[in-house]
Order: structure tokens, then C-alpha cells, then sequence
């Protein structure tokens, strides 16, 4: 027997057998349901980090030109994000941090969404090739297939290694800044994207421990849900050791300057002694787990105290 | 509160509101692409004083 013809648009359910929706059409989104779309929380910390990587490389670029190489950054960040999104509204709608995004919330569709996400990450790596260069736009391709195919679609839902691996998406903006102003790559960047990628752990896990109900009721396999409270503490104690080693190493190898290698010892130190505080204590009953919110809360701060040093260093060294 | 509560009830979709949200967004993508356009002559210029080769 034939199968009758679907209608082509996703958005709306269709019921074969009488061929009328069953869904009704939602109604366009709001320009502000596709700008939260894009996570511009997350936004912030990584154009800022890829405007370091730019402005810490030895060659001046444009001022235009770095502003090309930003909006690409932040524009392939949000397509990123959108399409993380769309691929996980089924998971955001039930946990309570993420059931108030567009999707979950029913303010858009996810045809839109997806189309919104596939666009815009076309338009960032396109425009990053022909405005800036194309060893950029290439590392930029690499971190958005990376965070939505790696991270998103094969990781997430499978491991608690998740945000290990897919850290790395996060950690290329410094060297996509730095591509962006130099056409290359060399051993600063690299230790800067090291810096991001060793970071993600210790601060998605703080994060972790104290969402974790959260996680657990939306299935997704974080550490402290799989392994358990434990593992996940000592975890954060031992990822600390080789951030620390990444966030220090540029200033014995001469890549920076005392202003940047005095400012991460002590910003470093300072975020060793808060994972130790975590990485060693136990959970008791009405926790309100205050080490770990400070540990989260320090670590978005250190990034952005690290990565502003690495520039005073440059301006000033 | 109950599935009929207005609090929680969604806003009806009249013709209004579809059009406010199509002139919203039509009001953004008309500044975004003015800004491109901007951006996109900057870039040229930029290249052209740096002695760039396009691309």
C-alpha cells in the first residue's frame, strides 16, 4: 500500500491518516527568541578569550579586520549554540536551568531553529574566509563541527567524559584569534587552548555537583550522576594539576611576560586552593554547597582574569 | 492553579501579534543588513590601504 505524501515542513505533525495537523503552526519567533538562541552568556567568555588570542599575537591587525575576525567568532559561537539547542530541546524542557529557552518554551519551532543555526554557521565561516583568512575560518569550521557533532550529537547523551572532549570546542576561540591576526599557529595558542580545555572540567563539574538532580532527571550522563559525588571531587583535584601547569607555562618557556606569569601564578593558586577545598570535602545533608558554587562562580572570573593579563602583558612587557 | 488559569494559559495567536513579531524581526534584518553592508565596505578599504590581496 502507498504511504500518503508527507507534507514537507517538520514543524507541524501531521496525521497520515486524514492528512490534516494535528500540531498547529507555532507563530513566528521573536528576534529575541533567535538572539537567546545563541547563548550569549556563553558568547561573552568566548569572544573574549578569542580577542586575547588576537591581541596577544606579535602582529597588529586591523582594527577592522579584528572585528571581522570577532563578530565571525561570536556569530560561529551562536550558531553553535542554536544548533546544541536544537538538537537538545527535548532534554532542555526538562531540566529547570534550560526549560525557558525558546524552544523548550514553545516560542519557536525547531525547523527555524535548525535553519538559523545551519545559516548562520555557513555565513560566520564564509565570511571569516574572505574578510579575514582562511586558516581561521578553518580552525573556526573545526571548533562548530566539533561542538555540535562531537560534543552535542555523540558525546553528551553518552559519557561522562562529555565535557572532557567536547571542552575543546570551547578552547578554540584563543586560537582562532590568534590565526585571525597571524595566518598561523604556534606554541602560545596552543597552551592557551590547553588552558580552556583543562579548565572545562574542573568548572563543569562544579556546575555539576550542584545541578546534579537536574541532570540526572534529564538522563544525561554527567560525572557526578554516572560515578558518582566522589569520583567527580577528586576529578576536579587532579584536572586542577595540568590547568595549572598550562595557565603557568607560557612565562618559564619566555612566551609572556612577568605581568601575565605573576598574575596566573597567583589567579592559578588561588583556583587550586578552591578545587582542593572541593576536591576533599564530603557532601552532608541541607548542603548548600557553597565550596562548589564559589569554585563555578571563581572559574568564570579566572578565565577572564587570565586571558586580560595575557593582553596587559603584551601592551606593557 | 488549573490548566485553565489565565497565568499559565498561552496567549492567543491573533493576526496582531503575528504581525508585530514579522515587523520586529523585519526591523532587525534590515539594520543587520545595513551593518553588513558597513562592515563589508570597511573590510574593503581596510584591505585595500593594507595593500591585501581580497580574501
Amino acid at each position: 500500500m502507498a504511504k500518503p505524501r508527507l507534507p514537507p515542513n517538520p514543524c507541524t505533525a501531521y496525521s497520515p491518516a486524514i492528512m490534516t495537523p494535528v500540531v498547529p503552526l507555532l507563530p513566528p519567533a521573536e528576534w529575541r527568541d533567535f538572539l537567546a538562541l545563541t547563548k550569549p552568556r556563553v558568547m561573552t567568555l568566548v569572544v573574549f578569550t578569542g580577542l586575547c588570542g588576537m591581541l596577544a599575537a606579535p602582529v597588529a591587525v586591523h582594527p577592522v579586520i579584528g572585528f571581522a575576525a570577532i563578530l565571525c567568532i561570536a556569530l560561529g559561537a551562536g550558531a553553535a549554540g542554536a544548533l546544541n539547542q536544537w538538537y537538545e530541546a527535548d532534554i532542555d524542557a526538562i531540566m529547570r536551568r534550560t526549560q525557558k529557552r525558546p524552544l523548550p518554551g514553545g516560542r519557536m519551532d525547531r525547523q527555524s531553529a535548525l535553519h538559523f543555526g545551519v545559516g548562520l554557521s555557513a555565513f560566520s565561516v564564509l565570511f571569516m574566509g574572505f574578510a579575514v583568512n582562511l586558516v581561521a575560518a578553518a580552525i573556526l569550521t573545526v571548533s562548530i563541527l566539533f561542538y555540535v557533532f562531537i560534543y552535542t550529537v555523540w558525546l553528551k547523551r553518552r559519557t561522562p567524559q562529555n565535557i572532557v572532549i567536547g571542552g575543546a570546542a570551547g578552547a578554540f576561540p584563543p586560537l582562532i584569534g590568534w590565526a585571525a591576526a597571524t595566518g598561523d599557529v604556534a606554541l602560545l595558542p596552543i597552551l592557551l587552548f590547553l588552558l580552556v580545555f583543562l579548565w572545562t572540567p574542573p568548572h563543569f563539574w562544579a556546575l555539576a555537583l550542584f545541578v546534579k538532580t537536574d541532570y540526572a532527571n534529564a538522563g544525561v550522563p554527567m560525572l557526578p550522576v554516572v560515578a558518582g559525588e566522589r569520583v567527580t571531587r577528586t576529578q576536579i583535584g587532579l584536572y586542577t594539576i595540568p590547568m595549572a601547569a598550562a595557565a603557568v607555562l607560557p612565562w618559564p618557556l619566555g612566551l609572556t611576560g612577568p605581568i601575565y606569569g605573576v598574575a596566573a601564578t597567583l589567579l592559578t593558586a588561588w583556583f587550586a586552593l578552591l578545587a582542593f577545598r572541593v576536591a576533599t570535602r564530603t557532601t552532608h545533608v541541607d548542603d548548600a554547597m557553597k565550596p562548589e558554587k564559589a569554585l563555578f562562580k571563581y572559574s568564570i572570573l579566572y578565565l577572564f582574569a587570565t586571558f586580560g593579563a595575557l593582553v596587559l602583558d603584551r601592551w606593557f612587557a | 492553579m488549573t490548566p485553565d488559569d489565565p497565568r499559565i494559559a498561552p496567549a492567543p495567536v491573533t493576526d496582531e501579534v503575528i504581525r508585530r513579531r514579522q515587523r520586529g524581526r523585519a526591523r532587525v534584518m534590515a539594520l543587520l543588513l545595513g551593518a553588513f553592508v558597513i562592515l563589508v565596505f570597511a573590510i574593503s578599504i581596510a584591505k585595500i590601504q593594507a595593500g591585501m590581496p581580497h580574501g
